[in-house]
């Protein structure tokens, strides 16, 4: 395996870059108290990214022309934990690969930070709230890219794990950026918290794997060794205690435990209620972390693991679904949001759905290429949104915008651009990578495929449903823009409009990466390096063949037709007849207060798991242990058990009597007397 | 000559005299008189136990009685500080119960 690597220095810049620029930053504002001025800032934090994206563009295409498939660039910067020798040798190495799974993704990642470091430099400026609060964000935003790329880069779990929790305390930063506001802290300590149940997944997922290949003789956790030493402990079982002796398979348990790592991260379901409360965070940063690149981390790490899940049916299936019902549930919960932050948080939510029921379905390429797609549309999105609700001076409520397409022209364009790739449109690239997904559910051997497919055919529709009543009503439609602001509206400047540019050309022609053989043939474009052959060098291939040209058309057609009619209903609904809006939202009142406050599953979990928690870190912990228990008896206890022992014991014979006194002493030296004596 | 069982016998009962005094009478005085039998049933048998002693070929005719004379100063000595503690704490208590005299403490 190893054999097939080549040497390539050039990795260990690409997060090391935009890592010296944040430390730069954290150093001059932490600890000299001396900010830079914003153009400065603008010129390091964002030549960084460029020089870090230069990297990855140079590396990539070295790494393309390596001959033949299943090489990959590595760069074993150094020895991080090393022991052991011969046959047990362990070594976790600080060490970058780039194979053709990590290139795409650092790709999208260098990309997509770059372009929205730019979009920051802009949106910031407008929006400093405090005076440091620009090199403070940049600081951030900096470290972020750079933690995203050593989870990306990283050639072992471990180091991945690093990345992983990197990107965790950024985000976290990042969402408590105005920190000023205690929703927004508490906002930031949430998505923390529900990454931390996640965490612990993971790392007991990274530990039985060590633990189950040390004991079959290989201790490794490179991906690499990893995948080698696999075949080792793909059919190990283990007992589950006091089940009656039932066993399971061990890769199936490793999978679940990496599973809700991976729901963690990606916001899916039951761990998705960050996400929402995120969107407090700086429009740039939700573009980045939110959207783009960390909550894909999730999706990544299964693709990066498939082997491991594609030996694991129960995991899988569990994958699938989870995903099939955080897309369905998301994308209805989305259609009922009022803030257009809210709708894109959900709407990305529902798409990493999608994501994870590919890759429940081992069609690992299918999931990365919509996550490729998904990255640029739903950024598009972000971005866009963000510059509407900069110009109208923060608003973020759908109810009170509309009208808007005479005045922002150029937005509006992107905004079409950006609606229509999510929505499926054909030809832009979400159809194609939704439609890989929604082909390979339904001519995969899961347990409900059929059921899976449907329910993802009635998401699209959703999908389709919310991003077109998105835009209906920022654009179309009575304006409900306060008079004066709606006077002096007027486009932003070039630099927030350039990555839109960007984002939206990429939206529409990044699909034609991955084009399926089905419509490579129909287009007549060579798919043979296409995005999915690409990364199947790398993952297991889910290869599906043996479809009709019949049953493809099927396919296409069902996914045509949900677009056609979720933005038709949208259009219908919100432009056409508005007040049917009112009447059928006021007969669904209750459906309505429902999903909008998203299944109630924040209650939910505040009254089982918050509450009780509070209860027994209060009563039980502090009142009862702490006070009581510590306080009370260890601490207090000795003293006053001490006290208790001089007042009413030793105190006695200390009379203050002379004869007591003499007494006591007779009979003290009749004591030794008798010793003495015998 | 008195034999030694005698001489002994009246020392034991003189310490137990002064020993029943010391712990049971309540006045200073007498108190302090008391330890002073107990000093001269230590002398008593001091001075019994010499002369046997100066029998002994390795003894010699001197020892206990050097004793008793040592005894004698420690004593003079001890009942003029007992004394003048007496004297003390009658001025300032106005008391010869020892009882009264038991916050002496700490």
């Amino acid at each position: 395996m190893v054999e097939d690597a080549v040497a390539e220095p050039l990795l260990r810049w690409i997060p090391l870059l935009p890592m010296l620029s944040a430390v730069l930053h954290a150093v001059l504002l932490g600890v000299l108290r001396r900010p830079l001025a914003p153009g400065a800032v603008v010129a390091i934090s964002c030549g960084t990214p460029l020089l870090s994206l230069l990297c990855t563009g140079v590396a990539f295409s070295s790494l393309i022309a390596l001959p033949g498939g299943g090489g990959f660039l590595l760069d074993p910067a150094y020895t991080w934990i090393g022991g052991g020798l011969g046959a047990a040798a362990f070594s976790a190495d600080l060490s970058f690969q780039l194979d053709a799974l990590s290139g795409v993704m650092a790709l999208v990642v260098s990309v997509a930070g770059f372009a929205i470091h730019v979009y920051s430099a802009g949106y910031m400026r407008a929006d400093a709230r405090d005076d440091r609060g620009f090199q403070r964000f940049f600081c951030y935003l900096n470290f972020l890219l750079s933690a995203m790329l050593v989870l990306v880069l990283a050639d072992n779990l471990l180091m991945m794990f690093l990345g992983w929790q990197g990107v965790a305390l950024c985000s976290y930063l990042l969402i408590g950026f105005w920190y000023g506001e205690a929703e927004n802290a508490y906002a930031g300590s949430k998505a923390f918290i529900a990454n931390c149940v996640g965490d612990l997944g993971l790392l007991v997922g990274i530990l039985l794997l060590f633990w189950s290949l040390s004991e079959a003789g290989a201790p490794t956790i490179s991906f690499r060794g990893i995948e080698a030493a696999f075949a080792d402990i793909a059919e190990r079982t283990l007992r589950l205690p006091g089940a009656g002796g039932h066993e399971v398979l061990l890769v199936d348990v490793i999978g679940l435990c990496f599973l809700l790592g991976a729901c963690g991260k990606s916001a899916q379901f039951p761990l998705h209620v960050w996400l929402p409360d995120a969107m407090v965070a700086p429009t740039p940063a939700s573009a980045l972390i939110h959207a783009a690149t960390m909550v894909t981390a999730g999706v990544y790490l299964v693709c990066r693991l498939s082997f491991l899940f594609a030996a694991a049916p129960a995991a899988s299936t569990v994958i699938a679904w989870v995903g099939g019902l955080t897309a369905l549930f998301a994308a209805m919960i989305a259609i009922s949001q009022r803030d257009i932050k809210q709708v894109l948080a959900y709407s990305t939510m529902s798409q990493l759905g999608f994501m994870f029921l590919a890759a429940g379905c081992g069609a690992y390429a299918a999931a990365m290429f919509h996550v490729v797609t998904h990255a640029f549309f739903m950024a598009l999105l972000f971005l866009a949104a963000g510059a509407v609700s900069l110009v109208l001076h923060h608003e973020q409520d759908l109810f009170r915008m509309g009208a808007l397409s005479k005045r922002l022209p150029k937005v509006r364009v992107m905004m079409l651009v950006g609606v229509f790739a999510i929505a499926g449109a054909p030809g832009l690239s979400g159809f194609f990578s939704r439609g890989e997904i929604l082909v390979a559910t339904f001519s995969s051997e899961l347990t409900g495929h059929r059921v899976l497919y449907w329910m993802g055919v009635l998401t699209s529709l959703l999908t389709s449903f919310y991003a077109y009543r998105m835009y209906f009503l920022v654009f179309e439609g009575e304006s409900h823009v306060e008079r004066e602001v709606r006077a002096r509206l007027q486009e932003p400047g070039n630099v927030l409009l350039g990555p839109l540019y960007a984002f939206a050309v990429l939206s529409v022609l990044g699909g034609y990466m991955g084009l399926s053989q089905f419509w490579g043939d129909m287009i007549g474009i060579d798919r043979s390096d296409s995005l999915g052959n690409f990364v199947r060098t790398v993952v297991v291939s889910g290869a599906r063949d043996g479809l009709s040209a019949g049953t493809e058309w099927r396919f296409v057609a069902t996914a045509v037709a949900a677009w056609a009619l979720g933005a038709a209903g949208a259009w219908w609904l919100y432009v056409r007849n508005p007040a049917v809006v009112e009447r059928v939202t006021g007969s669904l009142a209750t459906l309505g207060h429902v999903l909008s406050n998203g299944l109630f599953i924040d209650v939910l979990y505040e009254r089982v798991i918050v509450r009780p928690l509070v209860v027994l870190s209060d009563r039980v912990l502090y009142r009862g242990v702490e006070l009581r228990l510590i306080d009370g008896l260890a601490v207090n206890g000795t003293a006053r058990s001490i006290w208790l022992l001089a007042h009413r014991v030793l105190r006695l014979p200390h009379s203050g009597m002379t004869q007591g006194y003499l007494f006591l002493m007779l009979i003290g030296m009749l004591g030794i007397l008798l010793y003495l004596v015998g | 000559m008195l034999p030694i069982d005698h001489v002994i016998g009246l020392s034991a009962v003189l310490f137990t005299i002064g020993t029943v005094g010391a712990l049971t009478r309540r006045n200073l005085i007498v108190m302090l008189m008391s330890i002073e039998l107990m000093l001269n049933a230590a002398n008593l048998a001091f001075v019994g136990f010499n002369r046997i002693w100066a029998a002994n070929p390795e003894g010699s005719a001197l020892d206990g009685q050097i004793f008793v004379l040592m005894v004698v100063t420690v004593a003079a000595a001890e009942i003029a500080i007992g004394l003048g503690m007496v004297i003390a704490l009658v001025r300032n208590r106005d008391s010869m119960n020892v009882e009264d005299h038991s916050v002496l403490k700490w």
